[in-house]
């Protein structure tokens, strides 16, 4: 498979990204420049972590006018596989493309922590390496990550299974422990927690690797 | 407003408000000029010849220090120092201190503090890897203070975090002291690829001087006067002084000269940060170093506010602005690679060879100067010293704390601001981007590896004053070996400091001894360890109402680990691991935490360290990590060995019990030289056969998380969950 990882002005987990498809599922990888305006090419894209644009006005907000976004769009649109992590969550949710939005953390601090993930639904492109219920251990960093949806948007998550990842510990306040969900047709994701930083055990945890070999497995699956 | 003239200045004396000295105002005026300089020459005078600047105060003794080694690159002089780390590889680093900005405007004074130590690494060519920071406050008692401490500790992460670096290490402690005049030393540590890379020149006539980056406002003005001078009741709110960060354009900045410098390095010459005194620093620098002429042209430098004069865009220190000195032919191509970043870069001026630094604006000429006058002559003061009365008074003085309750001393002690668990303040700080990171906060240093290498860097940032201010000398030898004890314990071999010497007025004699003590303290320590000084800062002038802090050099150290397998953590592994102290321990209770706990002042001298064996108790640790012998290891210091054990056995969940020569006080001494560590029971024979001497077996980890102790006077249980709420919980109760 041939990866995008999406460049903001600002991002600053791009290269982790990268490296996790070079070097832990070794597959394909470029970095794609947001003045970019194609995504030929490419099977899946990946929105990396950090403060694009600086997060100024509200993080995410001013992403969603870059040239790359329209592409982004149209490829998950298509039905391909894209995930936004941390910024990139926000980035989706902006965008639309994922329901609800991340809100300043519940005690309003910034909080950087290796956290226990509950994989709530393994039936999706990005999970299915992971045994049902499983406990994993993934960093946060973030100070705006707070998962919020109203009750609607809630029981429609549950009942269509988007649900991907919940916090065993509420850590930001988020609604229901939601800390990745995907949209209806499972081929978007979005999720808080890190799983590029948590790629090996010498860092802390290799909990992370399963998520991006789902991907691969996927796409197999999919072409068989 | 009109600019006062070059007479006016001279006859109402406006000099003295800069910080000149009658003296400095005629050696410019009568030998340098042999005219009067305008409003704008004294304004360049003032700033670069401010403490701050020059090192005028401090020369004499910083030269003290050594600074070579078969590591050393490049050394003091440059924005920082680079060392050897093999396999054309380089590690760059250095620390510097924001106290004057961080006591009037803490979030952007910290915030800005790292953002200006970032670009001292990212201008020598270097990827910025890693961030750490030392931060002292008075006691968390008002709300004042409360505020201060949240609003540094935001401000260090939001730029931090926002860049994308980790922080990885640090300290926060609380003294009476820094009441006032809180400290905030922050240091940056980066890697090299390019080793070849020159820096920070600019030489050769017609080469052109390029702006890059944020626009020029009237921020920081006089900063580095402003951080020349104390605080007192009367004039502490220079505002305007303080300069406002911008994350956001510094990771443009940093990733865009990172990349120039790696993949266009024959199109520049020399790159240099504004920091400090702004414009004129990094463009008189430059020049100088070069030994030639610079002509600059204010009307090209981009600013974002109107009708500023030649003396405010000198002067400004906005931030998120570099100069580099591009050849001629490349400029446009330089000026394109900028804007693919989307920064402001333009041609602001050329180099020539009349050796003079002439300033245009609005076609006139506002400043035509020798370009060495700014840098180098400047005078050199050789400050009065004097050995403080309190030394000869307390020198007899011993003190022997008294427990009558171990269990009860134990549990205070490790709430104690200085010694709980700084979670609550480290967890705000990103320390995992990038992925490199191995060792997180809370253990002896923190440790990021370097991507596609077994190799990985220690860092720590030590210091502490209460130790300084009853023996500067003893005091500075301590902060290093303590930091070398810190790279040793994570599996290390110290390789290099850089300081951040924080001290009171240096034309207060007592304040320039402990100044001139504790530096030759760092400097035996510093050579027995072959741990050049490559780097550092020097703030002086850290008094409120004419009280000193506690002279408080800061240690930051940085360690090569050859092979990341040898990474070794403080916190306890397995139940069952056999737990040594190394090092004997003898009654040093002066300057420490359970002095200050139980006596409420620091009072007596210090043991003389004896530095032989310190260097064989680090060698012994270094060389049983190499044997795989040791699961954990962790230095003593601060509450001695009850808060050492506490500390690893609350990291892991685990606990212990042991049996111990010592008495209940001794727990808690904090002779130096010692090391916590623990042994898997199979490599019990090993390991004694390696270390003999001085050593005592404790007893075990254990899978119940109390801790049973049993003193020679005393045996006692402690709750483990009790010590942990109090160690955990203590930094989050106070700050309510």
């Amino acid at each position: 498979m041939k990866f995008a990882v999406v460049n903001f002005p600002g991002s600053n987990c791009d290269m982790d990204l990268y490296y996790a498809i070079r070097d832990g599922i070794n597959e394909q990888v470029e970095l794609v420049d947001y003045r970019a305006t194609s995504l030929d090419g490419f099977d899946g894209v990946l929105i990396p972590g950090g403060f694009s644009y600086g997060d100024y006005l509200r993080s995410g907000a001013i992403a969603v006018h870059a040239p790359i976004v329209k592409e982004i769009i149209r490829f998950a649109n298509d039905g391909k596989i894209v995930l936004g992590i941390c910024n990139g969550f926000q980035i989706l949710t902006e965008l639309g493309l994922l329901p609800g939005a991340l809100v300043r953390n519940e005690k309003g601090r910034f909080i950087c922590e290796t956290v226990e993930l509950e994989v709530v639904n393994t039936q999706t492109p990005f999970t299915n390496e992971y045994q049902a219920n499983e406990t994993i251990k993934v960093p946060v960093a973030h100070g705006e990550g707070r998962y919020y949806c109203d009750n609607e948007t809630l029981s429609q998550l549950e009942e269509n299974e988007q649900i991907v990842f919940r916090y065993k510990n509420n850590i930001n306040g988020s609604v229901a422990l939601i800390a990745g969900v995907t949209n209806k047709q499972k081929n978007v994701l979005g999720m808080m927690p890190h799983p590029e930083r948590a790629l090996e055990e010498i860092v802390g945890s290799n909990d992370g690797l399963n998520l991006f070999q789902s991907i691969i497995n996927n796409q197999v699956r999919v072409n068989n | 407003m009109t600019e006062p003239t070059a007479k006016q200045i001279r006859e109402e004396k406006l000099y003295q408000q800069w910080g000149l000295t009658d003296s400095e105002y005629e050696l410019i005026s009568q030998k340098i000029l042999k005219r009067l300089p305008n409003y704008t020459e004294t304004g360049l005078y003032s700033v670069m010849w401010s403490e701050h600047c020059s090192y005028k105060n401090s020369k004499k003794v910083l030269r003290k220090m050594p600074n070579k080694s078969n590591r050393v690159i490049a050394g003091p002089g440059e924005d920082a120092g680079i060392l050897d780390i093999g396999d054309n590889q380089a590690v760059v680093f250095k620390a510097e201190s924001h106290n004057h900005p961080s006591a009037v405007e803490p979030y952007q004074g910290a915030a800005t503090g790292v953002g200006g130590i970032i670009r001292d690494i990212f201008s020598m060519g270097a990827q910025p890897i890693a961030l750490l920071n030392s931060l002292k406050f008075g006691p968390l008692k008002d709300g004042k203070t409360k505020h201060l401490v949240n609003e540094v500790v935001a401000g260090i992460g939001g730029y931090g975090n926002c860049i994308g670096l980790p922080t990885v290490g640090g300290e926060i402690s609380f003294e009476d002291c820094y009441e006032h005049n809180p400290l905030v030393n922050a240091m940056c540590v980066g890697l090299l690829n390019n080793v070849e890379f020159k820096h920070g020149t600019a030489s050769g006539t017609d080469n052109l001087i390029v702006y890059v980056g944020a626009k020029t406002g009237r921020d920081g003005i006089h900063g580095a006067t402003f951080a020349s001078d104390e605080f007192t009741d009367t004039k502490n709110k220079q505002r305007s002084a303080v300069q406002v960060g911008n994350p956001f354009i510094e990771k443009l900045l940093m990733d865009a000269c990172v990349e120039i410098i790696e993949k266009h390095s024959d199109w520049i010459l020399g790159i240099q940060d504004m920091g400090a005194a702004g414009l004129v620093s990094s463009t008189a620098e430059m020049a100088s170093k070069a030994g030639s002429g610079l002509i600059l042209n204010l009307d090209n430098v981009p600013q974002r506010e109107i009708q500023m004069t030649a003396y405010e865009m000198m002067l400004s220190e906005s931030q998120e602005r570099m100069v580099l000195c591009v050849k001629p032919q490349f400029v446009n191509d330089v000026l394109e690679f900028f804007k693919r970043f989307e920064l402001d870069a333009v041609v602001i001026g050329r180099v020539t060879d009349d050796q003079q630094y002439k300033i245009y604006q609005h076609e006139n000429l506002v400043t035509d100067i020798p370009v060495d006058s700014l840098t180098e002559l400047v005078p050199e003061y050789d400050r009065l010293e004097k050995k403080p009365a309190r030394i000869e008074e307390q020198k007899d003085y011993q003190f022997i704390p008294q427990i009558d309750s171990l269990k009860n001393t134990w549990l205070t002690m490790l709430s104690r601001p200085n010694i709980a668990s700084k979670k609550y303040f480290y967890q705000t700080y990103d320390s995992q981007v990038r992925a490199n990171t191995l060792v997180r906060p809370g253990s002896d240093a923190g440790v990021v590896r370097i991507r596609g290498t077994k190799k990985a860097i220690a860092m720590t940032n030590d210091s502490n004053s209460k130790y300084v201010y009853l023996n500067p000398y003893v005091g500075g030898q301590i902060a290093v070996m303590e930091a070398a004890r810190n790279i040793v314990a994570s599996g290390g071999e110290p390789i290099g400091i850089t300081d951040c010497l924080n001290y009171g007025n240096p034309e207060n004699p007592e304040a320039f001894w402990e100044l001139d003590q504790s530096v030759e303290g760092i400097a035996s320590a510093c050579e027995k360890l072959d741990t050049p000084v490559i780097s550092g800062n020097v703030s002086l002038y850290n008094e409120y109402n004419d009280v000193s802090i506690y002279p408080s050099p800061m240690i930051g150290m940085v360690g090569l680990i050859s092979d990341i397998e040898q990474v070794t953590t403080s916190y306890f592994k397995d139940a069952g691991d056999l737990i040594y102290l190394i090092g004997q321990t003898q009654d040093d209770f002066n300057g420490s935490e359970i002095q200050m706990e139980q006596l409420g002042q620091l009072k007596g001298d210090l043991r003389s360290l004896d530095l032989e064996k310190e260097k064989l108790h680090q060698d012994i640790v270094k060389y049983a990590i190499k044997q795989g012998l040791l699961k954990s290891c962790h230095d003593l210091s601060e509450g001695g060995l009850a808060i050492a054990l506490s500390k690893a056995a609350l990291d892991s969940g685990l606990g212990f019990e042991i049996t111990t020569r010592l008495n209940s006080a001794q727990m808690f001494s904090e002779t130096q030289s010692r090391f916590l560590v623990t042994v898997s029971p199979d490599k019990q024979e090993d390991f004694e056969k390696l270390i003999q001497g001085e050593f005592e077996l404790l007893g075990q980890v254990s899978e119940n998380p109390d801790f049973k102790v049993t003193t020679t006077n005393e045996i006692v249980v402690i709750d483990g969950q009790e010590a942990a709420n109090d160690w955990m919980e203590a930094m989050a109760c106070l700050m309510k």
